[in-house]
């Protein structure tokens, strides 16, 4: 509690410091220690991140080594041991068609985080070079912001729906409409904060010492946007996971065969009066998850920006 | 503000178009022929052909788009492909269901957001406050459907309290109906009570530091007065923004939550017509959220206004 109240009081003796480097038209901040260990620091302040980025390091490493955790094969149908309970074998106990549920939860991770990782990843390049070109250029502004207008128009999960209609269920098409689902808000996100800078000194001095357009934007707009984008970023990672999810429950995500939460929670609805581990496991792990990925974004933007410190 | 709502309405004309215009190209650009998924894969080639020019498949793709669009201007959204009727009748028929819900879950998340929201705030940094905020935080992680198949394992599975799905509509009795809304409802206003209740406590917050409160509590007001009049009013117009938001959210959370409790609204409908492909549907419901949503998020911002003067327009 001490150290939360000393935090913003420290900030604010460092600001005029602050702003003189700023306006030295300079991205680097505050060097007195080295980077790794300021940040550090900010982290050990942040319980948010260090708790959600713990959950986030244990779904990570269930990702990665899911082969190794579990050597039952999530898609193994077998009916002899159908809906059995949690047991010394099968942890987390077996589905309606004895497939393994630990081992499905295990490899749900892999696929939530790669559907998250890809989603957020793709939204954050593509929604960047959009954003940034309609702050920049003024001519191709209206037009961008009127089509973001539009998309914008559509609720999220039903633009996805639709795009997942047409396209038909895949992992490559969840990613693309959830991509095409979030990139606006990235689009608009990116574009005030160029509008904002595009009228600060530093870039006005390197248009005026004759710096290219493309080395503007590059050099001196860009790096300034990366701490809310992160922030962004982590964000968009926990709805792209939850999205996947509804719409994998909805019978618009993954397709069926592949061991995703959604899907497992879809098949557990039906089942969940007799093998209710079908439901619980599946649920735990995206709920966790998306917890874990709020927390890391919450505390990354109180980190990355202390002016959205919440008090 | 007469003129600025008309002013707004009018730039909603050309959005609505681009939307429409989306919405048509997306499903056209379908890889698949929704003639032969219809008819199965033992239909002949001449059925199949049959079948595209009664939907007017066959035709070039802009006279397509031109006879969708200009019906769609006259409120005709087309024919349903499997349920023999008009899209737009279809859709009424299911406006009740989703409409009851929607209003029933945004009732409640209203209440819950708002003064758990509020208390948090001024009992800032106590167990009540760390309690509220951590079932916040827990509240927006738990996606809508693991909250609405959780309280069907406890209260209808378990406890047999309520039924576990289905739907009565109203003119069967309000007891009937609510029994059916209840668990619907809670599950569709949870997550967006908790979203609320984070956001208005820091908007509280945001507030509770500035001058005009210190000098509110310095003349003598009691606390009350303090917290509703200088603090809830003022932090209330960027809440009414994220109110809009929940409106919105609503719509996309009915379609969730309309499919786990088997709820004939119109979201069901929607992704009935996905799983079948009945792209007119489709088309329709898509367009009429999307119209509907835009329309939410003008309100809101007419609102604003009402509450706050102060506001530019």
């Amino acid at each position: 509690m001490d150290d939360k109240q000393v935090a913003p009081a420290s900030h604010e003796t460092a600001e005029p410091g602050y702003q003189a480097r700023n306006r030295r038209s300079d991205v680097t901040l505050m060097t007195t220690s080295p980077r790794i260990v300021r940040i550090w620091r900010q982290v050990r302040r942040q319980k948010q991140v260090l708790i959600g980025g713990a959950i986030i390091l244990v779904v990570v490493f269930a990702a990665i080594f899911a082969n190794l955790i579990t050597t039952n094969d999530p898609t193994l149908i077998d009916p002899r041991f159908r809906m059995r309970s949690p047991n010394a074998y099968y942890f987390f106990g077996t589905d309606s068609q004895g497939r393994d549920v630990f081992a499905r939860v295990v490899f749900g991770a892999r696929l939530s985080l790669e559907i998250g990782f890809l989603t957020s990843f793709l939204t954050l390049v593509f929604g960047t070079v959009i954003g940034l070109i309609a702050g920049y250029y003024k001519r191709v502004d209206s037009v961008i912001m009127r089509i973001t207008d539009a998309m914008m128009a559509f609720p999220g999960i039903i633009l996805a729906i639709a795009i997942m209609a047409v396209r038909g269920a895949s992992v490559a098409n969840v990613i693309f409409a959830l991509t095409i689902v979030a990139i606006p808000r990235v689009v608009r996100l990116v574009r005030s904060l160029v509008i904002g800078l595009r009228e600060s000194l530093f870039v006005e001095s390197a248009i005026a010492s004759g710096c290219t357009s493309v080395r503007v934007v590059g050099w001196h707009v860009l790096p300034n946007t990366i701490s809310p984008l992160i922030v962004q970023m982590s964000f968009i990672f926990a709805e792209a996971v939850l999205a996947e999810a509804t719409l994998s429950f909805l019978g618009a995500g993954a397709p069926p065969e592949i061991p995703s939460w959604g899907n497992m929670l879809a098949d557990s609805q039906r089942i969940m009066n007799i093998a209710p581990w079908t439901m619980f496991f599946p649920a735990a792990a995206l709920a966790l998850t998306v917890l874990g990925l709020n927390l890391l974004g919450d505390g990354l933007r109180d980190m990355l920006d202390p002016r959205l410190r919440r008090r | 503000m007469l003129a600025y709502a008309i002013r707004r309405l009018l730039v909603l004309i050309p959005i609505m178009w681009i939307v429409a215009t989306a919405v048509f190209l997306l499903l056209h650009s379908a890889p698949g022929d929704p003639a032969a998924f219809m008819l199965g894969s033992d239909a002949s080639a001449d059925q199949q052909a049959e079948l595209r020019h009664e939907l007017g498949l066959d035709r070039p793709l802009y006279e397509q788009y031109f006879d969708w669009l200009g019906k769609a201007v006259r409120g005709d959204l087309g024919e349903s492909i499997f349920l023999g009727k008009p899209v737009t009748s279809a859709l009424a028929e299911r406006a009740e269901p989703t409409i009851l819900l929607g209003s029933l879950a945004l009732i409640i998340s209203l209440i819950i957001g708002l003064v758990t929201g509020v208390l948090s705030a001024i009992r800032r940094a106590s167990w009540l406050d760390l309690s509220l905020m951590s079932g916040a935080m827990a509240g927006v992680a738990v996606p809508t459907f693991v909250t609405g198949l959780l309280l069907i394992y406890i209260f209808a599975v378990k406890l047999r309290w309520l039924p576990v799905a289905g739907y009565e509509p109203i003119s069967a009795g309000l007891w009937p109906c609510l029994r059916y809304l209840i668990l619907p409802a809670i599950t569709l206003g949870a997550f967006e009570a908790a979203f609320l209740s984070r956001m208005t406590r820091s908007m509280m917050l945001e507030v509770i530091g500035q001058d005009y409160v210190r000098t509110a509590r310095a003349k003598g007001l009691v606390e009350r007065d303090v917290i509703i009049r200088h603090t809830l009013r003022n932090a209330f117009v960027p809440l009414l923004t994220i109110i809009g938001l929940m409106v919105a959210a609503l719509m996309s959370g009915a379609v969730v939550t309309e499919q786990i409790f088997a709820i004939p609204g119109m979201g069901r409908l929607l992704i009935q017509a996905v799983v079948r492909r009945d792209f007119p549907v489709v088309q329709g419901a898509v367009l009429i959220i999307a119209i509907l949503y835009v329309l939410t998020n003008l309100l809101v911002d007419l609102l604003a206004r009402v509450v706050d003067p102060r506001i530019e327009l």
